[in-house]
């Protein structure tokens, strides 16, 4: 038995430790794991009807990632067009995403973080509420808000800023406040974690030898937070990328998410394998791009648990 | 080197809401002068830094350098240099970037900066040690590169807020003299916050002993030390044993005591205190433990105290003799250990005496607390 798992075994009693150790393994395992598995499973098999499933034509085939690349076999297109925009268009919109909520999500967890008193923890309170309402009735209520007769358009329109009421919708403004939105909270807490234990005497310090407050934050309080910004990052485009309910809710009628196609191909065409290789793509390819940039920040993987 | 940039505090009052942390300072501090602000916790010594270095506004009076009023311009524009409590070290810079920050931010180039850098460390004896993060160091050597830091940026005044606290008690007193080397050697002006009544005196040239936001006296440590001005000066700065009583007779420079306990005593008063003082003024009296020498047994007059002794301890350099005091203090006497035979007079009552000009007279005041 390795150290570490005696030294856990010692520490919480051999009951404790066998009950704790098996409901984690559980979870990682059984509701994580394998399921995810078999969806990687049936990515490579083709959509057959029951009966003939475990039969001769049950193989594994390529066949469900070639159509994301391909489109329908002899289709009038060399490429699957329409749903490899979406795919890109996905990502490009989830990176989007995470750097606006990055700009609008730092500089409130720095206050939270370096401002002493009561107000703060109001603040806080006043951040946290709203998302005690369920995600579906938030993103209605955005839709009222940016809606064409919504609460925006009422009040540029009366105040004569725009002669028509503007299509936020259509133009997926509502899409992208709807989704920043949606997790600022995983953005703002892993940035203020860190930052509340940065010193303040090292802010003074940089300010004391004549940096500005760009400097600072620049040389002194980004390169500490880099963990927590690397966290909040992640959490946020992961979350965007793989996002259902705002997109259905406040995408525009020709613009589609990703997920959207995913679901369409489960739900709609009962196309399970097709479903599942689209899924193992969007993961794969998150997966590889958040790599990707934690490579370019120089960030480690264990200073995102931080 | 040049005579350096003196600081003013002039009328300084600093409020935080209801609470007065430092009432109408008025310091002035030589261009070139190692000062010291000395005092308990709490007594308003750093809310006076922080004034000077601009994290902090004053509520009223003026804060000069080189005699410019400083109102109104921020810490990052006044000639100051602030070395922190704890260093405040930037973790993720190599040593030699957290020492040359000040040229980044001016816009130096990396290869000037590592030059300045190796001169540097040079000269605080940690040679090659650039390349190394803060965490690398040991407490002494992070001490040196934050003194560097400072030193990097060419600041007309230093300002040290206790910055020998987190270390062991060897080390300090070796930074103690390495500091006030290095000030010698650099020129400008220090001014350095400390409750150690040690550094206070080894390092400055003028000490300023505070308490409670007021500045008690300002002087050389000598004079601070032999030449207290008030009761709590004499009490903080050293040991010394007090006796409380009323001026009898004023005889010149010199006041006759009727103490409360150790009947009529002479002492000499103190100069800040002379033609302030007059007969039937609550005063006190402090007479230094080592100022003491046994007298025979059963003389009397106005320069002599007997008292039983509770206890004595061998010190070494010192016997020390704790006798029955006032208001529960004990009377210290030491005696140096010139290789003389000594007994022991547990229970007994001895008689002491002293010369008149050690001892010292200043009006009845607040203590400091032990």
């Amino acid at each position: 038995m390795p150290s570490f798992l005696r030294e856990f075994f010692k520490r919480n009693g051999t009951g404790m430790g066998s009950l704790m150790l098996g409901l984690v393994l559980f979870w990682t395992i059984g509701l994580i794991i394998l399921p995810q598995l078999s969806m990687l499973d049936f990515s490579f098999r083709p959509n057959l009807p029951p009966p003939e499933i475990g039969g001769p034509k049950d193989v594994y085939t390529l066949e469900n990632y070639k159509y994301l690349i391909y489109g329908p076999e002899g289709g009038s297109q060399d490429y699957n067009a329409v749903d490899l925009k979406v795919f890109f268009r996905t990502l490009v919109a989830a990176v989007c995403v995470t750097i606006f909520n990055l700009i609008l999500c730092y500089p409130i967890a720095y206050y939270l973080a370096q401002t002493k008193g009561n107000h703060i923890r109001i603040f806080a309170l006043m951040l946290i509420i709203p998302y005690w309402i369920n995600e579906i009735l938030r993103a209605f209520a955005l839709r009222i808000i940016f809606g064409e007769t919504g609460v925006l358009n009422n009040m540029f329109v009366g105040l004569g800023i725009f002669d028509t009421p503007f299509d936020f919708i259509r133009n997926d403004i509502a899409l992208y406040a709807g989704l920043g939105y949606a997790y600022i909270l995983l953005m703002i807490f892993p940035i203020y974690n860190v930052i509340e234990s940065l010193d303040r005497n090292q802010i003074e310090a940089a300010r004391d030898m004549g940096a500005s407050w760009a400097k600072i934050h620049q040389r002194v309080v980004i390169p500490y937070a880099k963990p927590g910004i690397s966290s909040g990052c992640t959490m946020v485009f992961m979350l965007s990328a793989g996002a259902l309910a705002a997109p259905q809710i406040l995408g525009g009628p020709s613009s589609l998410w990703f997920t959207q196609l995913i679901y369409q191909q489960f739900n709609d065409n009962s196309d399970w394998p097709q479903g599942a290789a689209y899924a193992v793509v969007l993961l794969v390819t998150c997966i590889l791009l958040v790599l990707a940039v934690m490579r370019l920040f120089k960030v480690n993987m264990g200073d995102i648990g931080k | 080197m040049s005579a350096g940039v003196g600081v003013d505090l002039e009328n300084l009052w600093i409020r935080f809401g209801d609470f007065v942390a430092v009432r109408d300072a008025n310091v002035n501090i030589n261009g070139g002068d190692f000062f010291s602000f000395l005092g308990p916790s709490g007594c308003g010594k750093t809310t006076i830094l922080r004034a000077v270095s601009g994290f902090l506004d004053p509520s009223d009076g003026r804060v000069l350098i080189g005699g410019n009023d400083m109102k109104g311009i921020g810490p990052n524009k006044r000639p100051t240099a602030l070395i922190f409590q704890n260093l405040a070290l930037f973790p993720l810079m190599k040593i030699w970037e957290n020492i040359t920050f000040s040229m980044e931010i001016k816009g130096a180039s990396a290869k000037e900066r590592r030059k300045r850098a190796d001169e540097l460390l040079d000269m605080i004896a940690l040679p090659g040690q650039g390349d190394k993060l803060p965490s690398e160091l040991s407490g002494g050597q992070r001490q040196r590169v934050a003194i560097a830091r400072a030193l990097c940026a060419e600041p007309d005044v230093l300002l040290l807020d206790e910055p020998l606290s987190a270390l062991d008690l060897k080390l300090r007193q070796h930074m103690r003299t390495e500091l006030r080397e290095i000030q010698q050697r650099v020129g400008i002006t220090f001014i350095y916050i400390t409750h150690d009544q040690g550094e206070a005196l080894t390092m400055s040239d003028n000490i300023a002993v505070m308490k409670a936001g007021v500045i008690d006296q300002i002087a050389d440590g000598k004079t601070i030390y032999n030449d207290p001005s008030t009761a709590f000066a004499a009490s903080f700065v050293g040991e010394n044993n007090v006796f409380r009583g009323r001026i009898k007779r004023v005889m010149g420079n010199e006041a006759l005591i009727a103490t409360n306990r150790s009947g009529e005593l002479v002492a000499r008063i103190s100069t800040a205190n002379q033609g302030r003082m007059k007969e039937g003024d609550e005063a006190m009296m402090f007479i230094r433990p080592e100022a003491f020498a046994l007298a025979p047994q059963g003389a009397s007059g106005d320069h002599f105290v007997t008292a039983r002794v509770n206890h004595e301890e061998f010190e070494g350099n010192v016997f020390n003799i704790f006798m029955e005091g006032e208001g529960g203090k004990e009377l210290k006497v030491s005696i140096p250990n010139l290789g003389q035979s000594f007994e022991d007079h547990t229970g007994q009552n001895i008689t002491l005496e002293y010369e008149t000009n050690n001892a010292v007279c200043v009006p009845a005041g607040e203590l400091a607390a032990e």
